[in-house]
C-alpha cells in the first residue's frame, strides 16, 4: 500500500456482478383473457435490486402491458403489496437476493380482493372496511384553552405499534378468513381501530368496539398469524386484534 | 396455452418460451407458517371429531330402541378397521385439545400472541408423547393378544 497521491485513481471493478432472475408473473387482462395465466420473463439483475426493480425492467424493456401499482418505491405509500413466492410482501421492500434466485420467482396479485388486471386488485372493499371503523379522532370535549390535546409518553406508547400502518392490505389479503368471507372487517381495519381505541385523547372507543363486536368483526379472527408475518411494517397485528377482543369483552379500552 | 408463455415485446409477435411454462396453472398456495398450518389442522380434526360425535350419538341412542341392535353395532367396533378408526380419533382429539389450549392462551394470556410459535411446537411435542404412549398399546389390542 502506498500513500494516496493525486494520480492514483479509485478502483472500479470491471463488472458489477449480475445474475439472471426468472420472474414468473400471473397475468390477467379482463379484455382478452378468460382466466389468469402464468408468464415468465428473464431479467438481468444486480444484488441491490428489489422485486420492484425487476418488474420495472420487465415493463420498460420487455412487455409494456404489464400492470402493477407502485408510487413511492420506498415502503411508505403501501401501493405494491403482492404475493411473492406465495407470501404477501411489498415489491419495493423485497430484495431479490433474499429470495432463492436459483429458482424462478413467482409473483401474483394479493388474494381475496377482486382482480382487475395483472397485479392490480380492486381495493374498494378494503377501504370500505377501513372507513367503517371511524379512523379519525372522536372527541366531544373541547381541548383545553383551544390548545393541543396533551398526552404522556406512556399513553402514546400504548398504541404506538398500530400507528405505523400504511394500509397496504398485505395483512387483510393474507387472512384465510378474509379469502372465504369478504365481509370480514379484516386485520387492517382492526389495526386502525386499535390505533384510536387505545388513544387516551379519543372518546369514540365504545362506538368502534360496538362496530367490531359484529358477527363480521374481531370474533372472525382465527389467530392464524398470517397477518403478523405479512405486515411490512412489522406491526404485531394478531396481538392488536387480541387486545381489541379483550376490550370488547371488558366493554372498554 | 403455449402462446401465452413467452415474454413478448408486442402482443402480436410470438416467441418460443425461454424456459418451460410453470406446472402450477392455478395460483400458488399461500405459504403461511406454523400459525396457519395449526389452524388448518385444527379445522380438519375439528370436522372429523364432529362427524364422529354424530355417529356416536346415533349408536348410543340405539340402546333405547333395541339393545340387540346396539350390541351388534358395538361388536363391529371390535374389528381391526374400527380399531384403526379409534386410533385416528385419538390422534385427532389429541391435537385438537392441545392446540385448543394454545388458542385459549393466545386470546387470554397477555403475551400469548408473542409465544404462539413456541407454543405450537410444545403442542406438537406433547402430542407426539401422547401418541407414543397410546398407539403401540392400541395396536397390541387390535392385532396382538389381549
Ligand atoms: S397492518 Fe401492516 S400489512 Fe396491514 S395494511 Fe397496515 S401496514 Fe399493511
Ligand atoms: S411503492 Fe410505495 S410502498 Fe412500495
Amino acid at each position: 500500500m502506498s500513500t494516496a497521491t493525486l494520480d492514483s485513481k479509485p478502483t472500479v471493478p470491471d463488472e458489477i456482478p449480475s445474475f439472471t432472475a426468472t420472474i414468473i408473473v400471473r397475468r390477467f387482462d379482463p379484455d382478452k383473457d378468460a382466466e389468469p395465466y402464468w408468464q415468465d420473463f428473464d431479467v438481468v439483475m444486480y444484488g441491490t435490486d428489489r422485486v420492484l426493480d425487476a418488474l420495472h425492467k420487465i415493463k420498460w424493456e420487455q412487455d409494456g402491458s404489464l400492470s402493477f401499482r407502485r408510487s413511492c418505491a420506498h415502503g411508505v405509500c403501501g401501493s405494491d403489496a403482492m404475493r411473492i413466492n406465495g407470501r404477501n410482501r411489498l415489491a419495493c421492500k423485497t430484495l431479490l437476493k433474499d429470495l432463492d434466485i436459483s429458482k424462478p420467482i413467482y409473483i401474483e396479485a394479493i388474494k381475496g380482493l377482486p382482480l382487475e388486471k395483472d397485479l392490480i386488485v380492486d381495493m374498494d372493499p378494503f377501504f370500505e372496511s377501513y372507513k367503517a371503523i371511524n379512523p379519525f379522532l372522536i372527541s366531544n370535549t373541547p381541548s383545553k384553552d383551544g390548545k393541543e390535546r396533551k398526552q404522556s409518553p406512556v399513553e402514546r406508547a400504548r398504541f404506538d405499534d398500530t400507528t405505523k400502518c400504511i394500509l397496504c392490505a398485505a395483512c387483510t389479503s393474507s387472512c384465510p378468513v378474509f379469502w372465504t368471507d369478504g365481509q370480514y372487517f379484516g386485520p387492517a381495519a382492526i389495526v386502525n381501530a386499535h390505533r384510536f381505541i387505545f388513544d387516551s385523547r379519543d372518546e369514540g372507543a365504545q362506538v368502534r368496539l360496538d362496530i367490531l363486536n359484529d358477527k363480521e368483526g374481531v370474533w372472525r379472527c382465527r389467530t392464524t398469524f398470517n397477518c403478523s408475518e405479512a405486515c411490512p411494517r412489522g406491526i404485531q397485528v394478531t396481538q392488536a386484534i387480541a387486545e381489541v377482543k379483550q376490550a370488547v369483552m371488558r366493554g372498554r379500552a | 396455452m403455449p402462446d401465452k408463455t413467452a415474454g413478448t415485446l408486442a402482443t402480436t409477435s410470438r416467441r418460443a418460451p425461454v424456459i418451460k411454462p410453470p406446472k402450477r396453472l392455478v395460483g400458488t398456495v399461500y405459504r403461511g407458517r406454523e400459525g396457519m398450518w395449526s389452524w388448518v389442522l385444527h379445522r380438519i380434526t375439528g370436522v372429523a371429531i364432529y362427524f364422529f360425535l354424530l355417529v356416536h350419538i346415533l349408536d348410543t341412542s340405539l340402546v333405547r330402541l333395541s339393545p340387540e341392535a346396539y350390541n351388534a353395532v358395538i361388536n363391529t367396533y371390535k374389528t381391526p378397521i374400527m380399531g384403526l378408526g379409534e386410533t385416528a380419533l385419538v390422534v385427532a382429539i389429541g391435537f385438537h385439545a392441545l392446540n385448543g389450549l394454545r388458542i385459549i392462551l393466545i386470546d387470554f394470556w397477555s403475551v400469548g400472541a408473542k409465544y404462539q410459535r413456541l407454543m405450537f411446537w410444545i403442542v406438537i411435542a406433547l402430542w407426539i408423547v401422547l401418541l407414543v404412549g397410546f398407539v403401540p398399546r392400541q395396536f397390541m389390542h387390535i392385532f396382538g393378544a389381549h
